[in-house]
Order: C-alpha cells, then structure tokens, then sequence
C-alpha cells in the first residue's frame, strides 16, 4: 500500500494516478477485512474503489490527463507535512495500544449495543439504522446537498449527467 | 511501540495524503490526495476496534468476542459522505477547467495576475 502511494505521489500522469488511487482503495478494503470490518470494506470496495475511480475518470476526460511539472521546488510542503506527522505520532504514543480491551472506546455503549436490543444480528446494521439513525439522517442531508451543489455548478452542461446519477444511485 | 505500530501507518498515510495536497498544483491529484487523507482517518478509527481472536460484530452463538462495532458505523457515514465530497469537488474542478481552460493552481493564479494587472493598466490612464 505504501508503494502504491509513493508511485501515486511521483506519478505526472492523471490517468495512472487514478488507477494507482482504485488499487489502493482495494487494498484498504482487504486490510478492512481483516480488521473484521466487512462492512466498511465493502461500502469502501464499491464506493471508494468503484464510485471515486468513475467520477475521477469522468472528471479526467473533460480535463486534460498530464500534470504539469511543478514551478517551485516542494521544500515548503515536505516541511509542513512532515512537521504535522511528527505531532500525530508524537499525539499516538499517547493512546492505548492495539487489541487493548480496557480502552475507553470498548467500555461506554459498546456492550449494551452487543447485547442485540433490536433482533438485528448484524450489529453494525443495528447501531447504523437505529441507536445512531441521526448520523444516516445528517448524512443522506449532507448526500442531497452535494447533489443540489453539483446540478447547480454542472447545470449548463449536458455531458456529465450519466456521472451524477451514478453518484446518486450511491446514495 | 509495538502496541503503537498501526498508528504510525496511518501517520505515514496521512502525512503522504498532505503533502500531495498541499504541494500538487494539479486540482485532480489533489483530491486524490484528500481522499488519501481520508482513508488513513478510516484506519485511525477502525484499527483499535479491533480485538484479536475477534470476529466481526455479526450476533451469532458460536463467538463471543467481537470487534467494535461503534467506528464501523462511524467510519460507514464517513465513507459516502466522503464521495460526496469527491463529487462536488471535481464539479468544481470541471467548472474551473471550462472558465480558465486548466486545472492547474500555478497557471490558474498566473491568469488571475494578468487579469489584475491589465485592469489596472486600462484604468490608469483615466
């Protein structure tokens, strides 16, 4: 995954950077697998790896696909970043290690969410669509919103609809 | 450190995410980039969900650990709302593209300057 990313970081060509971006989004799914998340990995194999790559393609085929060789040296941004990670990891030490069962975020609502209140086996089904069902209410607003946005930045133009319905089916 | 391993992948994740962002004149890459970004928050919330000798928080009598159901949720949300915003920022970029015929920020800014300075220029003289 780390390679994927470098070659993406050093690649001029738009075309291979999105296809290097679907590789990775396949690779997080299969890591997501095997933290147990086969939720997420597979809402992230569809839509990170399928979605994303479709728009980014549709988005490349009204611009033009090589990237420019940058004007200034990226000294500036190399020392941001690397300052900024430094803090995060420095930030890290301070959490509770992996498969640590004392930690905070297993002890709250975890267990009586375990306990399988509302007969749904699948529990991230039932955390998602009931204890939590504001969050998928905010989301689908935040979902419509960028649709309203998109109509209203795209309207003039006729090409790109299929894009947006396929964006929407999503939703 | 070791307990701490995950942690400093998902570092390596998001700092690469930045820097493409921030040093990428090219708009394309630079959501690439932020959505770089945003799957290494995914792995911040999922890895320490994680148990091992878990499974995956399916109810079922054969188990009884679990992993953290909670920042699969969580993470389920941030997911589309992240191709949300993938979506409306190619929008943008396709609109850019069709008002300065580029998405590149360098030539994009060199644009704007000119059309600054020829404006002051044709004021001057009133």
């Amino acid at each position: 995954m780390a390679i994927a990313v470098l070659t993406l970081l050093l690649t001029r060509n738009l075309f291979s950077v999105i296809v290097l971006s679907g590789i990775y989004s396949f690779l997080m799914a299969t890591i997501l697998v095997a933290l147990d998340a086969v939720d997420v990995a597979m809402t992230e194999a569809s839509v990170g790896a399928g979605i994303s790559t479709v728009l980014l393609l549709g988005a490349l085929s009204l611009c033009k696909s090589e990237e420019a060789t940058p004007a200034h040296k990226p000294w500036l941004p190399l020392a941001v970043s690397l300052s900024v990670g430094a803090l995060l990891v420095y930030g890290a030490l301070g959490l509770p290690g992996f498969n640590d069962t004392a930690a905070p975020m297993h002890q709250n609502v975890v267990p009586r969410y375990m306990q399988n209140e509302v007969d749904v086996p699948n529990v991230v089904t039932a955390v998602l669509a009931s204890f939590r069902g504001y969050d998928t209410l905010g989301e689908t607003t935040v979902v419509f919103t960028a649709g309203a946005g998109l109509i209203a930045l795209l309207r003039r133009r006729k090409k790109i609809e299929p894009v947006e319905s396929g964006r929407k089916d999503d939703a | 450190m070791i307990g701490h391993f995950s942690y400093i992948v998902t570092v390596f994740l998001m700092v690469a995410g930045l820097y493409i962002l921030i040093a990428c004149s090219n708009l394309i890459k630079k959501l690439v980039g932020l959505s770089i970004f945003q799957t290494s928050v995914y792995l911040l919330y999922i890895v320490p969900g994680k148990l091992v000798g878990g499974t995956a928080p399916i109810i079922s009598p054969q188990y009884t650990v679990y992993s953290n159901p909670l920042p699969h949720v969580l993470i389920l949300t941030a997911i589309v709302v992240g191709v949300a915003t993938l979506a409306l920022g190619l929008a943008l970029a396709v609109r850019i593209r069709e008002a300065y015929g580029s998405i590149e920020e360098d030539e994009i800014l060199a644009r704007d300057h000119a059309v600054i300075a020829t404006e002051a220029a044709n004021e001057e003289p009133l």
